[in-house]
């Protein structure tokens, strides 16, 4: 497959300041990516995991722009996003923005409550100016059917529908402008377990009629498996272990990753927990520890895990894992 | 023994836009020592029976209907100074968000230590020192110091610890824990998950697990409750509820994904019904794959089909060939 966007290097640090009436000091960064490499290839899903202040939410946005990186370098389909915002044309910026589109975490808090669900969907058109106003009307109504709505739904306001339906909109916004890569931040966390599997699966059809892909932000380890061809996963700021999506859950190789996979309780009394407790918590992303990131709370680290960072080396085809030992968790 | 038993129990808001019947005959029993699991989605009723167990349902909501006895004895009938010896000290409430429930002006030493000296009357020294030992029965590092800071200084998960322990300080008999992992990180969650059933083996705690996770019921409970818009759909073993579900249960089942496989998901078609108008019948019926007209007209009484495994649900036996 084709590759369609390219994460080289990137990091974003946000600075710390002292507290002071006059002077404002920077005292600390807080790591929030750290030198993040990955790639999304052509009509895929790469699902991004790790746990609050991991820094999956931050990358989403360094990618669409929405926050300036500190260093690296962001390619969608060869294009460098950050010098084409920085210098580009708007009609540059304008395409690029239609081709990379984000859909939100929390749907009652993403549409304007004001706007009819028709000015909301065509609100794109608008500022885009890529289709002529006589097809509109058609283009709303035709979206609303793609996401499963219903063409009366086009006059009413977001408070009248249910979180699932919300999220329908705010997908059916995104698609608008005929995305090719939509970053996806938590959206069905906050939806309801019987409406998330509608979400889900409506994600999927699109992805296979209309060839999009998505970078799927998530903690749901499950939803990840579920709608993923290959996960990323994220520990303060780094990537420790990516590979696809069958290989990560049947044989993950970090003791982190491990870690992770055991803690999902399985809906399936047959199958007993054999949960690897993590000791302690995550550390603050302002000191993170030395060497592997992970080391504190790793039950196999040695001195060499405090010393030394670990790169992130293909142990087999398309696997990649960030630890000193992978070769032993084989 | 059974140490709860709810009949029929009738919670309603009454708000400007109507009754909301959030709990609408809710029948469940939970014997002593065990880990029971009320399981639902959001608006099931599954926090407001809890909340009504311990006669804190918030304005505008009232208990109308039905009767819950702990122990043996009616708690409705109870006059409210009565209940306060029931609250903390018999049946405990830890809740979803344990930032919201901890006050963030006061240390926690004052906080926990108020609680211990109100209800025994104790010295403050003697009080911290029980606050000390539940701080670390809960495992929370360095339990001394941990007294002379603020709520904001500790993560989600040591403050889910701090209310866990504060809802243990009066050494009560059932504990109600109301998805008190939601807000939490996976690996910080089965830390939490650990905890709870350790406590529950350790000390003989009654605990009822109210969650919308099917996984955290599975590995936790041996017996479940499934609510689903106030009425109770299935009470049952994991076992039961897994090998012959009620329509509900088995459509839930299906439309979660799973960590072990991928699969099409079935989702469940339409909405949450809307409590002040819920559906006639069945509630379940308008978005229940079986449904024909009886489901819409009667609704189902819950009964025993075999070994406890309670139903509610006018075609469960023919649709497991019976």
């Amino acid at each position: 497959m084709e590759t369609l966007l390219e994460v080289k290097d990137l990091v974003k640090y946000f600075p710390v300041y002292s507290r002071g009436i006059f002077m404002k000091k920077v005292v600390g960064n807080v790591h929030a990516v750290d030198h993040i490499n990955f790639e999304v290839r052509k009509g895929e899903t790469v699902g991004l995991v790790g746990e609050s202040g991991c820094g999956k939410t931050t990358t989403g946005k360094l990618i669409l722009n929405l926050e300036k990186p500190t260093s690296g370098e962001v390619k969608f389909e060869g294009i460098d996003v950050l010098k084409t915002f920085e210098k580009g044309s708007n009609e540059e910026k304008s395409r690029l923005r239609r081709s990379m589109q984000m859909v939100f975490q929390n749907p009652y808090a993403s549409l304007d409550p004001r706007m009819t669900i028709y000015d909301i969907i065509s609100e794109p058109f608008k500022i885009h100016r890529h289709i002529p106003k006589e097809e509109w009307e058609d283009r709303v109504y035709k979206l609303l059917s793609m996401v499963g709505l219903e063409p009366y739904h086009a006059e009413r306001y977001p408070h009248e529908f249910s979180g699932g339906q919300r999220q329908r909109i705010c997908i059916a916004r995104a698609i608008a402008v005929g995305p090719k890569f939509i970053v996806a931040d938590e959206p069905v966390s906050s939806l309801d377990v019987s409406i998330r599997a509608q979400i889900l699966n409506l994600m999927m059809d699109l992805q296979k009629d209309l060839g999009i892909s998505y970078l799927y932000i998530s903690h749901d380890l499950s939803s990840v498996r579920q709608i993923s061809h290959r996960v990323v996963v994220m520990y303060l700021g780094e990537i420790v272990e990516s590979a696809p999506t069958e290989k990560h859950f049947e044989h993950p190789i970090h003791p982190y990753t491990r870690a992770l996979i055991s803690a999902v309780p399985i809906p399936d009394p047959s199958r007993k927990m054999d949960v690897i407790l993590l000791p302690g918590e995550v550390p603050s992303p302002i000191n993170p520890p030395s060497g592997c990131r992970f080391h504190p709370r790793c039950q196999y680290a040695t001195d060499k895990c405090k010393r030394e960072k670990p790169r992130l080396e293909e142990i087999d085809k398309d696997h990649f894992v960030a630890c000193h030992y992978a070769m032993n968790f084989m | 023994m059974d140490l709860l038993q709810v009949n029929d129990l009738k919670t309603y808001f009454f708000t400007e836009a109507g009754v909301v019947k959030a709990v609408d005959g809710i029948t469940f029993n939970v014997e002593k020592g065990c880990t029971v699991g009320l399981v639902g989605e959001s608006g099931s009723g599954k926090s407001v029976t809890a909340q009504s167990v311990l006669r804190i349902v918030p304005r505008p909501g009232k208990i109308i209907g039905g009767k819950i006895f702990f122990n043996g004895e009616d708690i409705l009938s109870k006059k409210e100074d009565e209940m306060r010896s029931y609250r903390g000290k018999k049946i405990s409430l830890i809740f979803q968000d344990p930032t919201s429930s901890l006050n963030p002006v006061f240390t926690i030493g004052s906080q926990l230590t108020e609680i211990v000296s109100q209800h025994k009357g104790v010295k403050k020294s003697d009080a911290a020192e029980e606050v000390i030992k539940a701080l670390s029965l809960v495992r929370l590092p360095d339990p001394e110091e941990a007294l002379n800071r603020y709520p904001h200084q500790f993560s989600g998960g040591m403050k889910q610890r701090i209310c866990i322990a504060r809802a243990l300080l009066l050494n009560p008999e059932l504990l109600f824990a109301d998805e008190p992992t939601t807000n939490l990180d996976v690996t910080i969650q089965a830390q939490i998950i650990n905890l709870l059933m350790e406590l529950q083996k350790n000390i003989g705690l009654t605990l009822v697990m109210i969650t919308h996770d099917m996984g955290i019921v599975t590995q936790m409970c041996k017996c479940v409750v499934v609510l689903y818009a106030g009425n109770v759909m299935e009470i049952g073993s994991i076992e039961q509820i897994f090998q012959m579900p009620h329509p509900y249960t088995e459509a839930l089942l299906k439309a979660v994904p799973r960590l072990d496989q991928t699969r099409k998901l079935v989702s469940i078609p339409g909405n949450i019904p809307n409590l002040i108008n819920p559906p006639s019948g069945c509630r379940f019926h308008p978005r229940c794959q079986y449904a024909i007209d009886r489901c819409k007209d009667e609704i189902p009484p819950l009964i025993d089909v075999g070994d406890g495994h309670m139903i509610s649900c006018h075609r469960w036996r023919e649709l497991n060939g019976g």
